[in-house]
C-alpha cells in the first residue's frame, strides 16, 4: 500500500459518507421504519463501487454503522464471496469497525440475496442490497403508475401475474424475489432472496433494512412484523429448496448451492450460508 | 451554556450512536433508550438536543412550540443546524411539549408519499414504560409508555399510511411512536 | 474433493495489481502524463467533465488515465468523487452573452451580430489519417486576430425581439437532481440537469431518433457558442455577487417548429442545451431531446416516441446508473439461479408425471 493511499484513507470521514449524507439517509430510514414496507425515496449518491453492485445496502449500513458495531457481509450467504469480501473491505477502511463470519457475532448484516439460516436477534440489523425494489415494476414499468397503485393499495395486476402462473405452469412460477404484503398494507418486494427465505422475513426479532442505491428507495420491515408472501386459498406458498441434505455438514433444512464437480453429470448440494455450514458440522 | 457549546466534539461517531438508539426506540416503540452527546439551553433536554443534531440541518426545516420558543434555544439549533423555522404547515420536524404543538397542522404526508409528514419531538416531564397498550409493528406482544394521552394516536394511527411520528424525550432518555403503532388505553 | 470457496479476497488483490500493470502498458513506452491528457485529449476531457458533472479538467484527467481510457470508468470515478464533497451554494445563472467565444455559428441566419466564428472544428477537416501524427512533428501554427471586445447577442433574443419566438419559460429556483430524489413529472430545469450529465451515445441515438421521426421537431441550429464564462456566486454577506472562476461552456439553442393556436399567432419553440467543454455534440443532442420533452407543455400529441418519454429518458440516460446496473449481472446469482433451477426441475418432473397418467 502506497503512502498515498494511508493519506486518502485517513482522510474519509467515519464510514465514508459525509455527515450531511449520512442525516438524509437516517431521516429516510426513520420513515422507511415508520411506514413498514412503503418505499421512501431518497437522495442516493455515487458510491465507489457501481450502481447494482450494493450501493443502496452500503449507504444504508454506512448510515446505521457505529464505532462499536461488528460487522458481517454476506453475498449469496457466503462471506467469500468476492464483493462481499470487497464491501466488507470498504468498510474496513473507513470505519474501522470490527468484521465477523459469525452471524451470532454481528451487529450489523449487510446481504445481497440471502437471509442467513440462525434467527436473528434484538441485537441485529439486517441490511439487503436492493436491484429493483418495486415489486410491480415488471408489471408496470412506470413510476408514475406504480406509485399511485400502491397510494389505492391497487395490487390486482400482481395476483393476475401470479394466476396466470398457475394457469400456465399449475404453480405460481416466481422462484425468488417473491412478492410479500408487509402488516396487510403494503406489497414488497424481499430482494431477490430465494422465496425458501421468505418465511423469515415475518416476525423477526431484527430489524430488516433495504436499500436501493440507483433506484434511491430504502424501506424496512421493523421487528416483530407481520409479513406474508402473496399466494391463493388454492395454491398456498410453499418455501421451497433442493430436496437433498448438505453434502458438508448433513443439514436437511438449510439452502443449498449445487456445485458441478466434473463434466459427466457429477454434482453436489452445500449449504449457501458458509457461516452456517460451517457451524454444524 | 453559551452558543458555540454543547454540540458533538466528534460528530461522526456521536450521531452514529446517538442515531442507533433513536433508530432502536423508534423500531422497537416502547422501548427507552438513553442518548447522550449534545447539551441544548434550557428549556431542551439533552435527549431533544441531541436528536436535533443527528436529524436536524438546512434542509429540515423545524416548527418550535411555545414552550420552545425562545431565543436561546433558537440561537442553539440555528448554530448548530442551521435548520429554517417555520410554521407548523411548512415543518419536517417540531419541538415542544405536547400541549405546544398544534398537531393538526403540521403535514401528515401524502396518500402517494406518506414519508412527506412530520415528525414531531415532544419535551416531556415523565418517561416510563406504564400506560397506555402499544400493539402493532416492533412490538412482539404488548408494550407500554407514558404517552401524553390516547385518543391523539389513535386517531393519527387511522390516518395510516398517512400520519405524523413522535420522538418522546425526557433528560438524557427517549422513546418514539411511530404511526403504525395501535394505541389503547388501560 | 470440493471445498468451500475460500481465497475471494486473495484474488481481488492479484486482479488489483495486475490491473495496474495493465494500466502502465509497456514499461518502454515512456508513460503518459495527466497534462498530457488534460491538453491533448481535451475532448475526452470535455466529456469526462460534463457527464461527471464536475468541472476540474485535472481530475477529468486524471480519472482517465486512471481508467485506462474508458470514459464511462472516469466519469464514474469523477462522480464518485464529487458526490461527498461539500456544498457551499450555488452559482448566478451563467450569462452567456458575455461568453468569449471562441466559436460561433447559426445556421438560421447568414451574417448576424457578432459575426460567424468558426473556430476549432473538425467540420470540413476530411477525414483522412494523418500520418505525419505518427511522428513527433513541428509545433503546429494557427494565424491569430485581435479579440472582438463585444458581447455577442443571442441569435434567440432577436428572434424574440421580433415575438417571433416563444418567450423563454422561466422557472423557479431549480432542484438539485443530486440532492433531491427524483420525482415524476420533472420540470424542465431538472430534465436539461439530468440529460446534460447523460450518456452523450444516449442521447445522440435519441436526438438522432427525433430527426428520423420518432418525435420529429423540425430543428435548426439558431446557434451554437463556445467559449470562457465567468461563475459568479451571491455572498449573503456581501450583498452582491462575487466572480469566483471560468470555464468553458457549449450552449445550443436550437430553433423549432412552431406552437400556435386560433387565439395566439405561432411562434417558433425552443430547445436548450448546455454542457462542459467543446462538446458540441452532446450540446446539440440535449437541445433535440430537450425540445422533444416538451411535448406536453406546448399542446403536441405524444407520438408515443422514446424521445418524448420522460420516464424513460430521464431513468435510462445516466450512463453511471446503466453500466452498473448492467455488469451487475457478471456478479454471483448462485441463489436465485437454484431456486429457478428448483423450479423449473419440479415443473419438468410435474409434467413427465402428468404426462404418465
Amino acid at each position: 500500500m502506497t503512502s498515498a493511499m494511508t493519506l486518502a484513507e485517513t482522510s474519509f470521514n467515519f464510514a465514508y459518507l459525509d455527515e450531511d449524507t449520512k442525516r438524509m439517509i437516517r431521516r429516510a430510514i426513520l420513515k422507511a421504519v415508520a411506514v413498514p414496507g412503503y418505499q421512501v425515496p431518497f437522495a442516493s449518491r455515487e458510491m465507489p463501487m457501481p450502481y447494482g453492485w450494493g450501493t443502496g445496502g452500503v449507504q444504508v449500513t454506512a448510515a446505521c454503522l457505529m464505532p462499536e458495531d461488528v460487522l458481517k457481509v454476506i453475498d449469496q450467504g457466503a462471506d467469500d464471496t468476492t464483493n462481499a469480501v470487497s464491501i466488507r473491505k470498504f468498510f474496513q477502511r473507513t470505519s474501522g469497525v470490527a468484521v465477523t463470519e459469525r452471524t451470532a457475532e454481528a451487529s450489523v448484516i449487510q446481504t445481497r440475496h440471502r437471509i442467513p439460516e440462525a434467527a436473528l436477534t434484538e441485537d441485529q440489523i439486517l441490511v439487503y442490497q436492493v436491484p429493483i425494489p418495486e415489486p410491480l415494476r415488471f408489471l408496470e414499468p412506470r413510476e408514475t403508475e406504480t406509485r399511485k397503485m400502491h397510494e389505492l393499495e391497487e395490487y390486482g395486476l400482481m395476483h393476475v401475474k401470479l394466476y396466470e402462473d398457475i394457469a400456465r405452469h399449475g404453480t405460481i412460477a416466481t422462484a425468488y424475489a417473491y412478492p410479500v404484503k408487509v402488516e396487510g398494507r403494503y406489497v414488497m418486494d424481499p430482494s431477490p432472496i430465494p422465496k425458501f427465505d421468505n418465511p423469515k422475513l415475518s416476525g423477526n426479532a431484527a430489524l430488516q433494512l433495504f436499500g436501493a442505491g440507483r433506484e434511491a428507495r430504502i424501506y424496512a420491515v421493523p421487528p416483530h412484523t407481520q409479513v406474508v408472501s402473496l399466494d391463493f386459498d388454492d395454491h398456498p406458498f410453499v418455501a421451497s429448496k433442493a430436496d437433498h441434505a448438505c453434502d458438508i455438514c448433513g443439514s436437511a433444512t438449510s439452502y443449498l448451492d449445487e456445485v458441478i464437480t466434473d463434466d459427466k453429470g457429477g454434482r453436489m448440494f452445500v449449504c449457501s450460508d458458509t457461516d452456517y455450514c460451517r457451524g454444524g458440522q | 451554556m453559551t452558543l458555540l457549546t454543547g454540540g458533538f466534539h466528534d460528530a461522526p461517531r456521536q450521531s452514529a450512536r446517538a442515531f442507533r438508539l433513536a433508530l432502536n426506540a423508534l423500531s422497537r416503540p416502547g422501548r427507552i433508550e438513553t442518548v447522550s452527546g449534545a447539551e441544548g439551553p434550557a428549556p431542551l433536554s439533552a435527549a431533544a438536543a441531541t436528536l436535533l443534531l443527528v436529524l436536524a440541518d438546512r434542509d429540515t426545516p423545524i416548527h418550535l412550540g411555545a414552550s420552545h420558543d425562545v431565543q436561546a434555544v433558537r440561537d442553539w439549533i440555528t448554530f448548530h443546524t442551521g435548520a429554517p423555522f417555520v410554521a407548523p404547515e411548512a415543518a419536517m420536524l417540531a419541538l415542544g411539549t405536547w400541549d405546544t404543538l398544534p398537531r393538526a397542522r403540521f403535514p401528515l404526508g401524502l396518500p402517494d408519499y406518506p414519508d412527506r409528514s412530520a415528525t414531531l419531538i415532544v419535551e416531556t416531564a415523565t418517561l416510563t414504560t406504564e400506560g397506555p397498550r402499544l400493539t402493532g409493528p416492533g412490538i412482539q406482544t404488548e408494550a407500554h409508555l407514558s404517552l401524553p394521552e390516547v385518543t391523539a394516536f389513535q386517531e393519527n394511527r387511522a390516518l395510516f399510511p398517512q400520519g405524523l411520528d413522535f420522538f418522546f424525550t425526557c433528560g438524557a432518555r427517549l422513546a418514539a411512536l411511530p404511526r403504525s403503532t395501535r394505541v389503547e388505553a388501560v | 474433493m470440493y471445498v468451500a470457496v475460500k481465497g475471494g479476497e486473495r484474488a481481488i488483490d492479484a486482479a488489483h495489481a495486475w490491473l495496474a500493470c495493465e494500466r502502465r502498458g509497456d514499461p518502454g513506452v515512456s508513460e503518459l502524463s495527466v497534462a498530457q491528457i488534460r491538453e491533448q485529449l481535451t475532448l475526452a476531457v470535455n466529456r469526462v467533465m460534463t457527464e461527471g458533472a464536475l468541472y476540474d479538467p485535472d481530475l477529468a484527467a486524471l480519472a482517465i488515465k486512471q481508467a485506462r481510457g474508458d470514459l464511462i470508468e472516469a466519469i464514474f470515478l469523477l462522480r464518485a468523487y464529487r458526490t461527498t464533497l461539500p456544498r457551499f451554494g450555488s452559482s448566478v445563472p451563467l450569462d452567456t452573452e458575455a461568453m468569449e467565444v471562441t466559436r460561433r455559428v447559426s445556421a438560421t441566419f447568414k451574417d448576424l451580430p457578432g459575426g460567424q466564428v468558426l473556430g476549432p472544428t473538425f467540420d470540413y477537416t476530411h477525414r483522412l489519417l494523418d500520418f505525419t501524427l505518427m511522428a513527433e512533428g513541428e509545433l503546429p501554427t494557427a494565424p491569430t486576430a485581435p479579440i472582438r471586445d463585444e458581447k455577442v447577442p443571442h441569435v434567440m433574443a432577436l428572434l424574440d425581439r421580433d415575438g417571433l419566438i416563444e418567450a423563454a419559460p422561466q422557472g423557479g429556483q431549480p432542484i438539485d437532481m443530486t440532492r433531491t430524489p427524483m420525482e415524476y413529472p420533472a420540470d424542465r430545469a431538472l430534465r436539461l440537469q439530468a440529460i446534460g450529465r447523460g450518456d452523450e451515445g444516449f442521447l445522440l441515438g435519441l436526438a438522432y431518433s427525433t430527426q428520423r421521426g420518432y418525435g420529429r421537431t423540425h430543428a435548426f441550429v439558431g446557434e451554437l457558442r463556445i467559449g470562457a464564462v465567468t461563475v459568479e456566486m451571491e455572498v449573503p454577506e456581501l450583498g452582491f455577487a462575487i466572480e469566483i472562476g471560468e470555464i468553458e461552456v457549449s450552449e445550443c439553442e436550437t430553433v423549432n417548429q412552431f406552437k400556435g393556436s386560433k387565439t395566439e399567432p405561432p411562434q417558433f419553440t425552443r430547445g436548450y442545451g448546455l454542457v462542459f467543454g467543446q462538446n458540441e455534440r452532446k450540446a446539440l443532442s440535449v437541445s433535440l431531446v430537450d425540445r422533444a420533452l416538451r411535448w406536453e407543455e406546448l399542446g403536441e400529441d405524444f407520438a408515443g416516441a422514446p424521445a418524448q418519454d420522460e420516464e424513460f429518458v430521464l431513468s435510462h440516460c445516466d450512463n453511471v446508473q446503466a453500466t452498473g446496473f448492467l455488469e451487475h449481472i457478471k456478479l454471483p446469482h448462485y441463489v436465485d439461479f437454484q431456486a429457478e433451477l428448483e423450479l423449473i426441475r419440479r415443473l419438468r418432473r410435474n409434467a413427465h408425471q402428468e404426462a404418465a397418467e
